[in-house]
């Protein structure tokens, strides 16, 4: 079977920039008209400040615009057209209702400096979330600033050395382990301290033997997520907890996987001391294919005075006429800003109404449909005709994502995890993650969410099976997959080799 | 679907989270409302804020209540481009990858360096990654701040600082620009990176080229922080000697949402290409030879150099971005140019009012394109107050972050502001001031 020579339509239709399509003279915008008497430009600013040239924006008139973006809209894959099983990315479906809220005047025209008196009802939201997330997680000081879980993280190991530094304790080493998501060591590098790895036992948790013999006083922090990225619930967390404190370390909690526990289980309860969210995750912020996102974190009682500053409080108003929320800066043991103003309010917005939504009962409902979504696509995936060629990384119940392992459907089948992705293109369904964790070869990590009914489940199972069997017949279809998106497999390494990073003009 | 599995029960699947450890409760938060009752209370929420389409605001620095036309919110609604991922699979994700190829077009263009990334979280993050950018760069202990940089920048620098172990020095101004004295003093070879900012937080367009020609010998790497929207007029970082471009990007198309999300960019000269934070989108070809985008360079980056990456950088701010590239499309070459010369016009104009009311000074003497700042010979607080009753919002008060300047007030005039909302605002703040010193007079007449 060869699709190679069948072109279609969308393929035919060769990519031009916005800039290859501008003709001199065509315009958009229409200014308002001067209304005052204009004085020489060049008694304003002069000559030598200004510009040459002007920039070689686009010349394109409003029709254009709308057709260049739509055809490129129509070049993406999304959410809202089919199934996105990309593990640790909780890609759940982002309801309709938030962006609404989100574009009231109200909130979409707020003035970030605007005095707090004036911004009551952004306060009050602010504050709200902040408690409800604070119960979330089990614990009660919430800083909503960091802008996603890089970001999150950046907050809490800072605070990590701030809070070190405080007692006079100059700690040199961050704790990861080795499934950890790369934004992990990143983070610890920014923040001054080197990584130390902590080793995988053979069910997929912490290896508490390594954890002991390389926890000691020079240990700021243990950063972990629970459930791993493995999927799998850390049984020993409460053990690991106590080596971590044991020697005076902090430990962090990486809230990529909160999906799967939220009113069961609070990363407070189990000994983590910082959390972090990811609004755009578990709190439905739409991705928008890379942002924005948001990513509050929670800490613990004896982290709280080094929050990022401000911080948003309520305070009862003198003479009885209320509660009053506020800006707080006086916070004199603060890490500081880690951005301009309030953090990213929008994403506050949709991820409050989501929480309103769904109330105690919907979140707890969320979290075991998630884990029962995930765990019966597991069960479907380890049947024969899959399992042989993509067994499970460890053969248990997981939680709210699983990870497979393409080492056998690559030795037996000849097509790699590469090419399994790719060849699912070709079947209007997004891959799951590839090649993640590391420490699994030829990993496939899956996570449907709470989201995805039974049918569409039954459907990727099915497309999974197919394309294996396919592989059999023939590994080469796979190999040369897709067939069928806007532009075929690209040449990454030519790419990379030979950087074109804009258009030329 | 239990059966499937193999369990009896939802609660079977979580049989690996010890007792002690579940949570023995209902989480304690309201039930779950109806979609139209969650309306009714944000919408409830979104009425206590006094919004710049309730009140007359000249509130700036930083973010600028300027028109994002009706085709972006059009665009941007589209499932295609709201609810992606990060472009990991790039066969299906053409549309997001290109648009961040253009994007990176529009802000090299802008900023006059060849190299751009697909954008950060916001100007004063970008301003801390141009930090981190020096450190990995040259490893020298010092960064060079000028007081022009917005506030929130310089703490941003301070707060990462205590990360990697730099000091910061601020370098102050003089008649509301960098003190090329005091930047002379400051900047040597133990220098990292000097910041100056374009134009600064006063609104002053400050003269780069002579600040430039001061810090350039030190080897120090040479940051703008800039405002893309006026750099449609004002002369790019790239063409005065500028190693590295950020800034704030919310004057592109994006809302003010109460301070984000907008975006922030990030530009460099080509030899920092290598060592760029975040996201970069290049060109190639398919199989057959079809014209294509990818996320290239990634060997920078957390997913696969990890504790050797030159960012922690993942998600950023793509949606935004698109914002961004749709308002300068929408502008477009001649555009641009017409948008910053109107503010221009009417700042100067607005200057020029204010200035000569009575009580109210010219904080500084320098050129300015969309905002400025006065100095008041009364309390700047109960005068704002005042305007707010009438419905004008004149500004932002200086003093929190410029002890100097007490009274000082920050006006911000954008192309949503015209010469009759100016009058009014002359009006209503002239007589805040005049009523404000009024009660100063009797104060003072009292021996209070
Ligand atoms: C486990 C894990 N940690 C951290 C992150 C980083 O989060 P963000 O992209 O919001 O910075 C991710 C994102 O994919 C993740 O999956």
């Amino acid at each position: 079977m060869s699709l190679q020579g069948l072109e279609t339509a969308q393929q035919r239709d060769r990519a031009r920039t916005i800039f290859e399509k501008s003709k001199p003279g065509r315009r958009a915008f229409v200014g308002p008209a001067l209304d005052l008497e204009p004085r020489p430009l060049d008694d304003l600013i002069p000559a030598h400040l200004r510009r040459a040239q002007p920039a070689r924006l686009p010349e394109i008139a409003e029709p254009e615009i709308v057709r260049h973006y739509n055809r490129l809209s129509k070049r993406n894959f999304d959410l809202d057209t089919g199934f996105y099983p990309l593990g640790s990315c909780t890609m759940k479906h982002n309801p309709k209702l938030h962006e609404r809220v989100a574009g009231l005047p109200g909130n979409a025209r707020l003035h970030p400096l605007q005095a707090p008196a004036q911004a009551q009802g952004a306060l009050e939201l602010m504050f709200n979330l902040q408690e409800a997330l604070g119960e979330i997680a089990g614990l009660a000081h919430v800083s909503l600033q960091p802008s996603a879980g890089s970001h999150g993280e950046l907050a809490g190991v800072l605070l990590t050395r701030a809070y070190h530094e405080d007692r006079g304790e100059h700690r040199t080493k961050i704790l990861t382990p080795d499934t950890a998501h790369g934004t992990n060591p990143a983070t610890v590098t920014m923040a001054g301290y080197e990584v130390v790895k902590v080793a995988t036992n053979s069910d997929g948790g912490v290896d508490i033997d390594d954890l002991r013999s390389k926890a000691d006083e020079q240990v700021a922090c243990l950063m972990l997520t629970n459930p791993s990225t493995l999927g799998l619930f850390e049984v020993n967390i409460a053990e690991i907890a106590e080596i971590v404190h044991g020697v005076g370390g902090t430990l962090y909690y990486d809230g990529a996987n909160l999906n799967a526990i939220v009113g069961i289980s609070r990363p407070g309860d189990m000994g983590f001391d910082i959390v972090h969210y990811n609004l755009h995750k578990t709190f439905t912020q739409p991705h928008g294919g890379g942002g924005p996102g948001s990513g509050p974190i929670a800490v613990c009682d004896a982290l709280e005075p080094y929050l990022p500053r401000p911080q948003i409080v309520a305070r009862e108003s003198a003479g009885g006429g209320g509660t009053i929320f506020d800006l707080d800066y006086d916070r004199p043991k603060s890490i500081g800003r880690l951005r301009g103003f309030q953090g990213n309010y929008g994403v506050f917005v949709r991820a409050y109404a989501y929480i309103c939504s769904l109330g105690a009962a919907g979140l707890l409902e969320m979290s075991q449909t998630a884990v029962l979504n995930a765990n019966y696509l597991l069960a479907l995936l380890k049947r024969e005709g899959v399992a042989e060629y993509l067994p499970v990384a460890h053969d248990q119940l997981c939680m709210h994502e699983f990870v497979l392992c393409g080492t056998p459907m690559k030795r037996d089948l000849g097509i790699r995890t590469l090419d399994l992705a790719k060849r699912l293109l070709d079947h209007g369904v997004h891959p799951p993650t590839v090649y993640f964790p590391l420490l699994v070869d030829e990993a496939v990590l899956i996570e449907p969410t709470e989201t995805e009914t039974k049918e569409t489940l039954d459907d990727f199972a099915a497309i999974v099976a197919d394309v294996l069997r396919e592989a059999g017949e023939d590994p080469s279809v796979a190999l040369n997959a897709p067939y069928t998106t806007p532009v075929r497999r690209l040449d990454e390494a030519g790419a990379a080799k030979r950087p074109v990073i804009r258009q030329a003009m | 679907m239990l059966a499937v599995i193999g369990v009896d029960c939802v609660e079977d699947l979580f049989a690996d989270i010890p007792d002690a450890l579940r949570l023995s409760r209902e989480l304690n938060l309201p039930a779950g409302m109806a979609e139209q009752d969650v309306y009714a209370k944000l919408r409830e929420l979104a009425e206590r804020n006094v919004s710049c389409e309730s009140e007359l605001s000249f509130l700036g620095g930083g973010m600028y209540d300027h028109y994002v036309p009706s085709l972006i919110d059009s665009i941007l609604s589209r499932s295609e481009f709201l609810t992606p991922y990060t472009p990991y699979q790039p066969e299906i994700s053409q549309g997001g990858l290109q648009v961040m190829f253009e994007y990176q077009t529009a802000i090299s263009e802008l900023t006059g360096l060849p190299v751009s990334n697909a954008s950060l979280y916001d100007g004063p993050s970008a301003v801390g990654a141009a930090a981190y950018l020096a450190k990995l760069a040259n490893g020298r202990p010092r960064l060079v701040v000028s007081a022009g940089l917005h506030p929130h920048a310089r703490e941003v620098l301070k707060t990462l600082s205590a990360g990697f172990a730099t000091e910061v020095v601020e370098v102050g101004l003089r008649d509301g620009v960098t003190d090329p004295d005091e930047l002379a003093a400051a900047v040597d070879e133990q220098t990292s990176a000097v910041f100056l900012a374009q134009p600064n937080f006063l609104g002053a367009v400050e003269d780069l080229e002579s600040l430039v020609a001061i810090a350039k010998p030190s080897g120090a790497l040479l940051v703008c922080s800039c405002d893309p929207l006026t750099l449609g007029l004002l002369k790019p970082p790239g063409e005065l000697g500028f190693d590295i471009a950020v800034g704030e990007g919310q004057t592109l198309g994006n809302r003010l949402d109460f301070g984000g999300p907008s975006f922030g960019f990030f530009a460099a000269s080509q030899e920092h290409l290598r060592r760029m934070p975040g996201r970069i989108v290049g060109e190639t070809t398919d199989v057959d030879g079809r014209r294509g985008f990818v996320l290239t360079l990634q060997t920078r980056e957390q997913h696969i150099r990890r504790e050797k990456a030159t960012s922690n950088i993942c998600t950023a701010q793509a949606l935004n971005a698109l914002a961004g590239v749709i308002y300068l499309s929408w502008l477009g070459r001649r555009g641009i140019v017409e948008l910053c010369e109107l503010m221009v016009q009417r700042t100067a104009y607005a200057r020029d009012r204010l200035t000569a009311l009575e009580g109210v000074t010219a904080l500084h003497s320098q050129p300015v394109v969309r905002e400025f700042a006065v100095v008041l010979d009364v309390p700047v607080e109960p005068v704002i107050e005042r305007c707010v009753a009438a419905g004008v919002n004149p500004g932002y008060p200086l003093g929190g972050d410029y002890p100097e300047y007490p009274n000082g007030l920050l006006v911000a005039i954008t192309e949503q502001r015209s010469r009759a909302d100016i009058d009014r605002l002359v009006d209503v703040l002239g007589a805040a001031v005049a009523q404000q010193a009024a009660i100063g007079a009797t104060a003072v007449g009292a021996g209070v």
